[in-house]
């Protein structure tokens, strides 16, 4: 079965599809493996842009011209591709937003003023990108409510126990990611939410991460709030989603006040729109929301089955590659990991190493990632981080493992 | 020499290497030499905090003339730190005020002077001017 679901995966084709793929860095062919920080995208993505500009530019929700009345329907037309491609209930449940850090935010604000008061908690963990953090610190200090944090294992999973004495009475929200931008963990999100919907918490996931790796289904994960980029799976920096049941998010007060968010405006009293639109003020990132759905349009052309294999092949392969470079570590060995690997040289910084990568054309990632906390907890500054898209090859990893032993060599 | 002489000497230098590799080796066997700052000096207000390395910076100065020792736990970051040292150090406090540092554009290494390499170069050298300019001053009143 593994074979003939590899076979028909053909990564030869997909990178043709990546026009930014094909170009040369320091003279040599990119090799591109910085697809946690952002991911390539696609032809269609970037012809659907430039199409709008071309012909469609409007304003959307309040032209009657035929132009205002095509991009509006285009971008309601992303958001209902989004509702089926994550499986949400309805549309309306599927709110734009700039990208994760924003609907993180919108969610602290929201949630932090109507559902949080003093002495209540919110719970994280440690492996959380500051973006999942000092939103939740702010809030914490304008209420007097308290941040807790899951702590993790030295493989870099959350420790379950732990996780379970942390859900209290005062708990008021669990804000996990959904996969580890800095060691590929995993989490078992839906376990996690399971255990706190015992306990009548509601439940955050960061999914940054996960949604260039898998397939989401948001009624499965019986999630709360749901948050991702999409120039993290492919498409458009500028948008993001913010999914929510729709009960929570009626519950919710608006985040900012601006035209497209009212029903009406007096100086007396504003009443304010029904969902999607009270959390989307101010004309929106229609170009790019639009491109969306062209862009949902491709991944589900895509063979996700033989992504996920292709992926899996890609990370044992550079695993036990650079695992036989003697002096290296590995940050995060969770049993269940997506294709992202970080790793330590000893006596080695990990910005000379990044730097001598570069020069050899390969793209990683050095530094803390965001997450400094999480280098606090492995007593370390930094770590180089490769992170494979589905349009990686072994070739490039190679290329990694070659580019590595090099540069190691150069400054040992 | 001037500041000006001393930047043209390094351009002349690196001109001879052909490919990068052999650019790099250079600048990483000026950043495995010694530490180029006292140990002792290594406190936090001598800390220069990128995002991505770290160095620290000390300045002396001795018959009118500044002296800088730096170091950095990245050894990239030190071979550029050693360059600049070289150009800027024995010079008055006007002379480092008012001069502008050519030198890395030229050698090819303008990437590390970049604000998002964040390896605290940029602000290295925003503090040396700093440095200067402070040791002016004492001049003047002194
Ligand atoms: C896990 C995680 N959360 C949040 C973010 C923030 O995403 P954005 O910068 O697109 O808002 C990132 C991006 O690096 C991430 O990896």
């Amino acid at each position: 079965m593994q074979e003939v679901l590899k076979k028909t995966f053909d990564v030869e084709a997909i990178r043709k599809d990546f026009p930014v793929l094909s170009r040369k860095v320091n003279g040599k062919e990119l090799v591109y493996l910085d697809n946690g920080a952002t991911a390539q995208k696609p032809k269609v993505v970037i012809d659907r842009i430039q199409q709008y500009y071309n012909l469609e530019n409007a304003n959307i929700h309040r032209g009657v011209h035929t132009l205002s009345q095509e991009a509006t329907s285009a971008y309601e037309d992303s958001r209902r591709k989004m509702k089926e491609f994550i499986n949400a209930r309805f549309s309306e449940e599927i709110i734009f937003t700039s990208g994760t850090t924003g609907g993180i935010n919108l969610v602290a604000s929201a949630f932090g003023q109507t559902h949080i008061q003093e002495g209540d908690e919110i719970l994280i963990s440690t492996m959380e990108h500051h973006s999942n953090i000092v939103p939740w610190q702010m809030i914490c200090e304008q209420k007097g409510a308290n941040l807790k944090v899951i702590p993790i294992n030295d493989k870099g999973e959350i420790q379950m126990e732990e996780f379970e004495t942390l859900l209290t009475e005062r708990t008021k929200l669990l804000s996990i990611s959904h996969i580890s931008n800095t060691l590929g963990t995993i989490n078992p999100v839906k376990e996690m939410i399971a255990k706190a919907h015992e306990k009548h918490i509601s439940v955050l996931v960061d999914g940054a991460q996960a949604v260039p790796h898998m397939r989401l289904d948001m009624q499965d994960l019986d999630v709360d709030l749901y948050v991702f980029s999409l120039h993290k799976m492919f498409g458009p920096t500028g948008v993001g989603v913010l999914y929510g049941k729709k009960e929570l998010l009626d519950s919710l007060p608006p985040y900012q006040g601006g035209g497209d968010m009212i029903k009406t405006v007096s100086f007396k009293k504003t009443t304010y729109n029904d969902l999607p639109h009270k959390f989307e003020a101010g004309t929106p990132n229609i170009a790019d929301g639009i491109a969306c759905g062209a862009l949902i349009d491709y991944l589900e052309e895509l063979d996700w089955a033989a992504i996920s294999l292709h992926e899996k092949d890609l990370l044992s392969y550079a695993h036990e590659q650079l695992a036989a470079i003697e002096g290296l570590r590995f940050i995060g060995e969770a049993e269940r990991k997506a294709s992202v690997i970080s790793f330590v040289i000893e006596g080695i910084h990990s910005y000379d190493l990044g730097v001598l990568i570069d020069k050899m054309g390969v793209a990683v990632r050095t530094g803390h990632h965001c997450t400094q906390p999480l280098m606090d907890r492995f007593g370390i500054l930094g770590t180089v981080r490769a992170s494979f898209a589905f349009y990686n090859t072994m070739e490039e990893v190679d290329r990694l493992v070659e580019a590595v032993k090099r540069a190691k060599g150069m400054l040992l | 020499m001037s500041i000006r002489e001393r930047q043209e000497e390094l351009i002349e230098e690196f001109a001879m290497f052909d490919d990068w590799m052999d650019k790099y080796e250079y600048i990483i066997s000026l950043g495995k030499e010694l530490p180029l700052i006292d140990e002792s000096k290594k406190e936090d207000e001598k800390l220069i905090k990128g995002c991505q390395s770290r160095v620290w910076l000390n300045a002396e100065l001795k018959e009118g003339k500044v002296f800088f020792t730096a170091d950095s736990d990245a050894i990239i970051t030190k071979g550029i730190i050693s360059l600049m040292i070289r150009v800027l150090n024995e010079s008055s406090p006007e002379e480092i005020i008012n001069e502008e540092l050519y030198f890395i554009d030229k050698i090819g290494l303008k990437e590390h002077l970049s604000p998002t390499r964040s390896n605290g170069l940029v602000s290295m050298v925003k503090q040396m001017k700093l440095y200067a300019l402070a040791f002016q001053t004492q001049l003047k009143n002194g």
